[in-house]
């Protein structure tokens, strides 16, 4: 289906089951695809401009190299015994009933082909194992499909053999960038990011004056200074924060409440214009060379800088890469403080200045809004905050209490470890995968719609700014506003109250 | 004659299964993991992964909160196989363990629930279309092998009983090199002829999900990334990438 064949009244009107099974629907999203990447989009990153003359030998050869530097690449493409547990669990697949949307079946189509060429019984007995050549339609169908995934893992912690198909998905995203077959959405800004410092390809000047401007409107809203700090040497905490933190709403009042949080502490603290970026397709796309590239401007700007610690702000997979991957492949950070944790997530530092008092809250400014709260599979499944196991998902809500009164969450099998994706993360949030990205979303937003039939849930927090800007996009054709997804951090911003804060309440 | 072959039989598929799965598992824990991928729950200490893994070892946790029906059936073929897997010890040792002589009846049962849950996995597959869809047939062979297995088992414990003291002569014989005579019962043959198979496939297959699951990084790592440093070694051999920050990118 073309995207402009997706129209609002698709759009459930009654609330429905956010597992609904659909009948398989073979071929459903054969004509999803999403733009291809052009040469000057690739080189940047070390892959071929075009298509190579020789690249089914190449892709071969690419798959024994990653099932060699890769044991869960290895040892996923063995285990799978196709039980069938994962096959519901993909919001993709439950969005548009294509059954090469099942998780196990994305796995298969790279699976059919390791078969063929790196084991036996695929080797002499190919149709007896499901294995297949590599053709150029298999290649295409590659590429339809693993950009359908969002590589968000709820799949893998259904898999009794923890089989998780976004490793399978990142592999199979390099192997097609090894080939000259890369997606233009992530080349392109991954080129951009190693050009200018941040995936909007904002230079420090305009920069400097987006802040400024920010600096200018928390002033007309507390009647104080309050700063957006850019590289300031010398300060305590370098925050790294996406850049649609800059630009896009919800994620500025999210950036707002950092600078009010930071603020309120009494800490120094500044952005870097050199790694202006918390985001890292580097991982969308499986490159570890290109992952590390990103990472290691952090490293650099904390470094230049002399800061002590290092503050990520509200971003999924940059947390995931932050948390997960940032001391393999930009550490070990032996120049920072070694008190606090490296890095640190924005929730554990509001979360501690909470419990030490030192934020003045008034909770009552929220009220207006019946909160709920999307876990970001890539901090949900892919990372942790705080000490405790489980705290990824204890903290944001944890800070959503103490600055809200109205709290509900949504059913246990959407939330927390098993929370359903935003449809638009792992590099898919373009608009060439709009219709994809709508019938995604359908889990997260029937169990939304039950919340709000069930306690008048009127808005969602994240803590992702690629949830954010699916659900500014999607929410619409599901029956709520485009601003009803919000920053955790903007619904901070709204209850703390500054010390010499002049009160707009107070005023009249 | 046929002794003798099934006694070649027996020596080739125990070599195969222990050489084959031997070498794919050296595989497994040689292959670097070169990025930290724990799953949530995630452990955030060795202890807790082991705790984990128990779990999912002996409970098939995962399983369970994500399909219960497959859950039971899962539970009840590997359970029970275990069990009538422990039972046959008796073929290879003498005197018979006390252990193995005290689970000998419940073995039977266990002989039950295996094929009840093997037949239980092998209606879900041609039932239900996703699965179907899934399916090569390579998956209904080793379900209907392993059912065969099951069903020639009971059915000289039920139907036609089997000299069993031969046999046993015959395992014996085969630990210490020596071919003594196999009745030559058809039941038994298929049966052995079938067990023998399956070993052969093990380390070809996707019955290596057994050893497979201890080498799994999303379950088996500890989930402490920001505490240790974890690199792998063909990442630590990349070239450097420049220190400092480029002139003409300063802010
Ligand atoms: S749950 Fe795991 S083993 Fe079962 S079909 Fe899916 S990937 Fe394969
Ligand atoms: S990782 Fe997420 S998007 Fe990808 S197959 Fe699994 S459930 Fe679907
Ligand atoms: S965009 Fe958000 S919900 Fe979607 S994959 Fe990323 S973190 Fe997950």
């Amino acid at each position: 289906m073309a995207p402009h064949d997706m129209n609002t009244d698709d759009a459930p009107k009654i609330v429905g089951d956010p597992f609904k099974m659909p009948d398989l629907a073979c071929g459903a999203m054969a004509d999803s695809n999403t733009f291809k990447s052009a040469p000057e989009h690739n080189e940047p990153l070390g892959f071929p401009g075009e298509l190579l003359e020789n690249w089914q030998e190449v892709a071969i050869a690419k798959i024994g190299e990653l099932a060699e530097k890769n044991r869960a690449f290895q040892v996923y493409l063995d285990t799978c015994v196709k039980c069938g547990a994962c096959t519901d669990k993909c919001h993709y697949f439950l969005g548009t009933g294509d059954p090469k949307n099942m998780p196990v079946a994305r796995q298969d189509l790279l699976r059919s082909v390791y078969r063929r060429y790196y084991t036996f019984a695929g080797k002499y007995f190919p149709w007896l194992v499901g294995a297949r050549d590599l053709t150029r339609e298999v290649l295409d169908e590659w590429y339809t499909y693993y950009h359908q995934c969002s590589q968000c893992r709820r799949c893998s912690v259904a898999c009794p053999y923890g089989i998780d198909t976004a490793e399978i998905s990142m592999a199979a995203r390099e192997i097609l960038d090894s080939v000259g077959v890369g997606q233009k959405y992530c080349n392109e800004i991954i080129a951009k990011l190693k050009r200018t410092g941040n995936n909007l390809g904002l230079n420090p000047k305009a920069l400097r004056a987006t802040l400024e401007d920010l600096e200018e409107d928390l002033e007309e809203e507390t009647g104080l200074e309050v700063k957006l700090p850019l590289d300031v040497k010398g300060a305590d905490i370098l925050l790294i924060t996406p850049s649609a933190d800059f630009f896009a709403e919800p994620q500025i009042d999210g950036l707002l409440g950092y600078a009010k949080v930071f603020h309120a502490a009494g800490v120094s603290w500044t952005i870097s214009s050199y790694a202006s970026e918390a985001a890292n397709f580097g991982m969308f796309i499986g490159s570890y060379e290109n992952m590390r590239e990103v990472s290691w401007r952090i490293r650099q700007a904390a470094k230049d800088l002399g800061v002590k610690r290092i503050i990520f702000g509200e971003c999924g997979h940059a947390w995931r890469v932050g948390y997960s991957f940032l001391n393999t492949l930009a550490g070990p950070f032996d120049f920072l403080d070694q008190n606090y944790p490296i890095p640190q997530h924005i929730l554990e530092f509001t979360m501690d200045e909470i419990d030490k008092g030192t934020l003045k809250i008034d909770k009552s400014r929220n009220d207006e809004f019946v909160m709920t709260f999307h876990d970001s599979c890539n901090v949900a499944r892919g990372s942790a905050m705080g000490r405790k196991e489980g705290g990824q998902f204890d903290l944001p809500r944890q800070v959503l209490k103490a600055v809200c009164n109205h709290f509900y969450d949504m059913e246990r099998d959407t939330i927390r470890e098993n929370t359903f994706c935003c449809g638009g993360g792992g590099g898919l949030l373009t608009d060439d995968l709009i219709d994809l990205r709508v019938k995604g979303a359908k889990p997260r937003m029937t169990a939304l719609q039950q919340v709000t039939e069930d306690h008048g849930v009127t808005h969602m927090a994240a803590i992702c700014a690629i949830c954010k800007s699916q659900f500014t996009k999607v929410m619409p054709k599901y029956g709520y506003e485009m601003d009803s997804i919000l920053s955790v951090h903007q619904l901070v911003s709204n209850a703390v109250i500054l010390e010499g804060q002049v009160d707009p309440e107070d005023e009249d | 004659m046929l002794s003798t072959l099934f006694a070649v039989l027996f020596y080739v598929a125990t070599i195969l299964l222990i050489v084959g799965t031997g070498m794919k598992v050296l595989k497994y824990a040689r292959t670097p993991a070169p990025l930290k991928i724990p799953v949530s729950p995630a452990p955030r200490t060795r202890r807790g992964v082991i705790v984990r893994m128990g779990r999912e070892v002996t409970l098939f946790q995962s399983l369970f909160k994500s399909n219960r029906w497959i859950w039971i059936f899962a539970m009840l073929f590997h359970w029970g196989m275990l069990l009538v897997l422990l039972r046959h010890l008796r073929y290879f040792t003498q005197p018979v363990w006390w252990w193995v002589e005290l689970i000998q009846p419940f073995g039977i049962y266990a002989g039950f629930a295996m094929v009840a849950g093997l037949v239980g996995l092998l209606v879900r597959r041609i039932a239900i279309q996703r699965i179907r869809y899934i399916s090569s047939p390579s998956d209904y062979l080793m379900l209907l092998l392993i059912i065969g297995i099951g069903l020639t088992g009971l059915g000289m414990k039920f139907a036609m009983p089997v000299d069993i003291v031969a046999v046993k002569v015959f395992f014996l014989g085969l630990m210490r090199f020596e071919i003594n005579p196999l009745p030559m019962h058809p039941g038994l043959l298929i049966h052995l002829g079938l067990v023998a198979t399956l070993m052969i496939i093990f380390p070809i297959s996707k019955l290596m999900h057994a050893p497979g699951l201890f080498f799994a990084p999303s379950r088996t790592q500890v989930d402490n990334a920001r505490e240790f440093r974890h690199l792998s070694a063909w990442a630590s051999q990349l070239p450097p990438l420049p220190e400092g920050i480029p002139t003409e990118e300063k802010g």
